[in-house]
């Protein structure tokens, strides 16, 4: 007997593609990739149990399946929403879904600091990019922002759970990647906050990857802490034969010339810890927080890093000087400003070039 | 009408004791199931028509038809008695002064849906009603209608109550396993469904006080007896909690036939408004659903008297009608502010939020402040808009129902009473002393050239 | 040390008996509210590791749920505790009144203990007896109907009680 792959159809933004049974919507938007896919805060394709918290990813579904095709009445939750065969989603196309995730980034920023000058997360944060993705400018909330104290959890973590967004990740990190979990969520509602209660440290192999989790500045890394801005240092894949079990020991360092300033695990295109053989490649703490020798490492080359990042920003070295001058571009024409206002305006003597002007120009300099 | 079948024996003395409730002809309903195919009690209570009366009103026998039965996995019924939808008190009434009517229905309900272990989940503060229910437990077990092989049965049923601590959210079926499992009261993000995977992964029924007492007379009576009583849908009789500015509050037990204005002013039920002040709004429901200014509230928009049921109080949906709820009747007079009314729920839910999802943890406290500043005379008219603007953004968007049941009771006070709302901006100065009163929401029928 | 006399060492198996085999995690909320009566109305640090011991738990899972749910107390609280509610229908009803009049009459604030460390007053939200309102939670039972001449009287009560 021939087992037959069964697979099942689904249209998001107009673009329909076939997946397995048990997709959920947004892995199904995934695998189309670009803007069809929602954003996704809390969710963690790694992390058993994640999702459906932060509201960030809520899709309209206008057909529930061929069998039943309803739409259903409510946005869902992509992350945590099964595809059916024939089910219609709309993401992008909706008219309510940009308006409701709107409102899920102002509730996210609503007690959030925004300290990005300070923090450690600026650069790779996704809340940042949330905010500018689908956000609205300023804020209409007038009240005091709610704060919280800084935590050191361990000797390598530090809490700032002012900034968090409560996406739960880090509780699941510890729950299935570490052998004991020492901290957790809380109190309730808006006072809920993660914390190990007692300031306990939390002392396990593993716990650095609740910092490669963490969406935001919440949980950083005290070996890293005010030590550069991300965007100056320089990714590079690398590996070395750790002999921790369950270290995966592919890693990105983030160097600065020859120095390694930051370890952390490798991140896919989703943000997320890249898979390696099937598995998530987990680090443990030696090869995130001592293990910061360039000749520890097998470096493999300049990590992929997405155009739109600014970590990005002077990173690709390869690019050519083009070869032919702007002067031969411009039609003979020798650049001097983008937009020549002495064309334009007769307020100024045409017959001065700013770019003659020594230092800032005074109306003075115009009356000659 | 009044139509009593949960109630009907309250007052004997000593009903609360086993001896007595079963002298009055208690427990009969399970000498009658046990003779029953489990599946047969189901089609009665379809048949019945019955409603879950925690608020939802969702049809029961159907809810009881979904539960998944794989082989060797346990399924379990659980009691919902974690009453805590301001402005409701019946099930604590019930399982206070007659303890064994629910035991009974819990019995019957058990036995149909094929659990062996089932659970009471009680709101904690009802602590000395714990020590009432397990009373009665003790006692039905002692009489051989729990425990091994029940009545020669053959079925097996054990059952126990626990006590949450304090956590209106409970109340939502799946956080209430959540904390019947030792957890953080967290709704379960759906599907799946309960009835699929419930308490530690096995198919769950979860089912209010009022609903699994319901079943007692369904199966002494028969389902279509009981779907004779009331009309429509709203079958059977319903236990309405009346509170706020009346003369009698208390629980009284319906059948769904009667108008509004005879509950709130015939002396049989509420007694009318103490001190001779006028009907200004009420929340039929429980907090959550949307409040009515007394208009709205004794006649439907159509012009028809609005009945205490299911259909006629959700009649004109939310742009004019409310909703049926839990039965929590809160009664507000021409003295209350509805502003500070709000803002007082507003507070309820901010306070009751699980803080799971983000609308709700962050909107709910939001929306309190503005309402503060609001009634304390420092708001602004766009805050009315914007108050608008969060529960829309709340409303639909979250995990769990808390969401939309802090959002309707502003939404409708903003809807109804916006220019209370505006008062309060205008005249900042009086709104912590004076009353904004009445204006043109006054009840038609009763205050009239007065 | 902090252990359960022997009679709540029964009673906290006869709860573990309740739920499966491994599920003694549901034991947590009413081991929780034993341990709150039998040590001192509050539940400190090493109570609630010694719960997560006896329920063979993680100490944060222990926490999580104390910090939870509202009727734990984290800190601790005076020998009498008058909870009251502040709720919509007791509001229409004159909490506001009572909550006042406590403050007043005990010279403290809402969330305070008497310096005698008698009383402390708590807001708390909706209980289930808002037909009648006002109301408070005191010990095992409910007050309500309150007015001023109750509170008083309740007073008096504890104060006679202490005595």
């Amino acid at each position: 007997m021939s087992e037959e792959i069964k697979t099942i159809k689904v249209t998001i933004d107009n673009i329909t593609i076939d997946v397995a049974p048990g997709t959920s919507i947004l892995q199904a938007a995934r695998m189309i990739g670009g803007d069809v896919t929602p954003p996704a805060m809390c969710y963690y394709s790694k992390l058993e149990g994640s999702g459906g918290k932060c509201r960030t990813c809520l899709v309209e579904v206008a057909a529930g399946s061929t069998a039943d095709p309803r739409p259903m009445p409510k946005l869902v939750a992509s992350c945590r929403t099964g595809v059916m065969d024939g089910m219609i989603v709309k993401n992008m196309t909706s008219e309510k879904v940009p308006e409701a995730r709107a409102g899920v980034v102002e509730f996210l920023l609503l007690n959030h600091p925004l300290d990005c000058p300070i923090c450690d997360q600026a650069g790779e944060c996704h809340l940042q990019d949330l905010g500018y993705d689908h956000g609205k400018e300023g804020t209409r909330y007038q009240f005091a922002r709610r704060t919280f104290k800084k935590e050191d959890i361990g000797p390598y973590i530090q809490l700032h759970m002012t900034r968090c967004i409560l996406c739960y990740r880090c509780t699941y990190v510890a729950d299935q990647i570490t052998n004991k979990r020492a901290h957790g969520i809380i109190d309730r509602g808006d006072h809920a906050a993660i914390s190990t209660y007692i300031s306990k440290a939390i002392d396990n192999d593993f716990s650095g990857n609740m910092i490669d989790v963490c969406p935001v500045g919440a949980l950083t890394d005290k070996t890293f802490r005010f030590k550069n801005r991300v965007w100056f240092t320089k990714p590079m894949d690398a590996h070395r034969d750790c002999q921790t079990p369950g270290c995966c020991g592919k890693a990105t360092l983030w160097l600065r010339g020859d120095e390694v300033f930051r370890v952390t695990a490798r991140k896919d295109e989703w943000g997320e810890v890249q898979s390696f053989d099937g598995k998530p490649g987990w680090i443990c703490n030696t090869c995130r927080f001592e293990t910061k020798q360039t000749s520890s490492w097998t470096i493999e080359g300049l990590t992929t890093i997405s155009r739109h990042s600014v970590i990005g920003a002077n990173k690709y070295q390869t690019l050519e000087m083009p070869k032919e001058t702007v002067k031969k571009v411009m039609r003979g024409v020798e650049p001097k400003l983008l937009m020549d206002i002495h064309s334009v305006s007769g307020v100024n003597n045409p017959d001065i070039h700013l770019s003659e002007i020594n230092g800032p120009a005074h109306s003075s300099d115009f009356k000659k | 009408m009044e139509k009593k079948l949960l109630l009907e024996k309250v007052h004997i003395e000593g009903i609360r004791h086993y001896d007595v409730y079963r002298r009055e002809g208690g427990y009969r309903s399970v000498e009658k199931a046990l003779k029953m195919q489990p599946n047969d009690i189901v089609e009665e209570v379809k048949k019945s028509g019955l409603r879950g009366r925690g608020g939802a009103g969702f049809p029961t026998g159907m809810k009881w038809s979904f539960l998944a039965k794989p082989d060797g996995v346990p399924r379990y019924l659980v009691c919902n008695a974690d009453e805590s939808e301001p402005g409701t008190f019946k099930d604590r009434y019930l399982m206070e002064f007659i303890p064994h009517i629910l035991i009974e229905g819990m019995i019957v309900s058990s036995f149909a849906l094929g659990s062996n272990t089932s659970y009471i989940y009680i709101r904690g503060e009802y602590d000395w009603v714990t020590d009432i229910l397990e009373n009665a437990i003790a006692e039905a077990k002692q009489n051989g209608w729990l425990g091994k092989n029940i009545q020669g049965s053959g079925y097996d049923l054990e059952m126990y109550v626990q006590r949450g601590a304090g956590a209106y959210i409970c109340g939502e079926e799946t956080a209430l396993l959540e904390s019947l499992e030792g957890k953080r009261g967290n709704p379960r993000i759906k599907p799946p469904f309960p009835a699929v995977k419930g308490l530690w992964g096995c198919p769950t029924v979860v089912n209010n006080v009022e609903t699994l007492a319901a079943v007692v007379p369904i199966i002494n009576e028969g389902g279509e007896a009981y779907a004779q009583i009331g009309v429509g849908k709203s079958t059977g009789t319903k236990l309405i909690s009346a509170c706020g500015n009346i003369n009698k509050p208390g629980i009284y037990e319906i059948d769904m036939t009667i108008t509004v204005e005879e509950f709130i002013y015939s002396d049989e039920y509420c007694g009318g408004i103490p001190n001779g002040k006028k009907l200004k709004a009420c929340i039929p429901g429980g907090s959550s659903v949307p409040i009515l200014p007394a208009n709205l509230l004794l006649t439907t928009a159509k012009g028809e008297k609005r009945l205490m049921n299911y259909e006629s109080l959700s009649d004109g949906g939310f742009a004019t009608g409310s909703m049926m709820g839990s039965g929590g009747f809160i009664v507000l007079d021409e003295d209350q502010c509805i502003v500070r009314h709000t803002y007082s729920l507003a507070r309820f839910y901010r306070h009751e939020s699980c803080g799971q999802c983000s609308p709700c943890r962050e909107g709910t406290g939001w929306m309190e402040k503005i309402l503060l500043s609001i009634e304390s005379g420092k708001g602004k008219m766009s805050d009315i808009d914007l108050l608008w603007d969060i529960q829309r953004k709340i409303e639909g968007n979250t995990i769990c129902p808390l969401g939309d049941a802090a959002a309707w009771p502003v939404a409708a006070s903003i809807r109804h009473f916006r220019d209370e709302f505006e008062w309060h901006v205008n005249n900042p100065e009086k709104c912590l002393t004076e009353n904004f009163g009445l204006r043109h929401y006054a009840d038609p029928v009763y205050v009239a050239g007065s | 040390m902090i252990q359960f006399k022997e009679t709540s060492l029964k009673k906290v198996a006869e709860i573990i008996a309740r739920y499966p085999e491994g599920k003694q995690k549901s034991a947590l909320l009413p081991v929780l509210h034993m341990a709150q009566v039998e040590f001192g109305g509050w539940l400190d640090v090493p109570v609630m590791d010694y719960v997560a011991t006896l329920l063979n738990i993680e100490p944060i899972e222990v926490y999580e749920v104390a910090s939870f749910y509202s009727m734990y107390n984290l800190k601790p609280v005076g020998k009498y505790l008058f909870e009251v509610c502040q709720t919509g229908p007791c509001m229409l009803n004159g909490s506001d009144n009572i909550i006042d009049y406590i403050k007043q009459k005990l010279n403290i604030g809402v969330g305070q203990t008497t310096a005698d460390g008698m009383f402390t007053l708590k807001t708390v939200e909706c209980l289930g007896a808002c037909g009648y309102a006002p109301m408070m939670q005191f010990g095992k039972t409910y007050r309500e109907h309150l007015t001023k001449e109750k509170v008083d009287s309740i007073i008096e009560e504890c104060r006679a009680k202490a005595n």
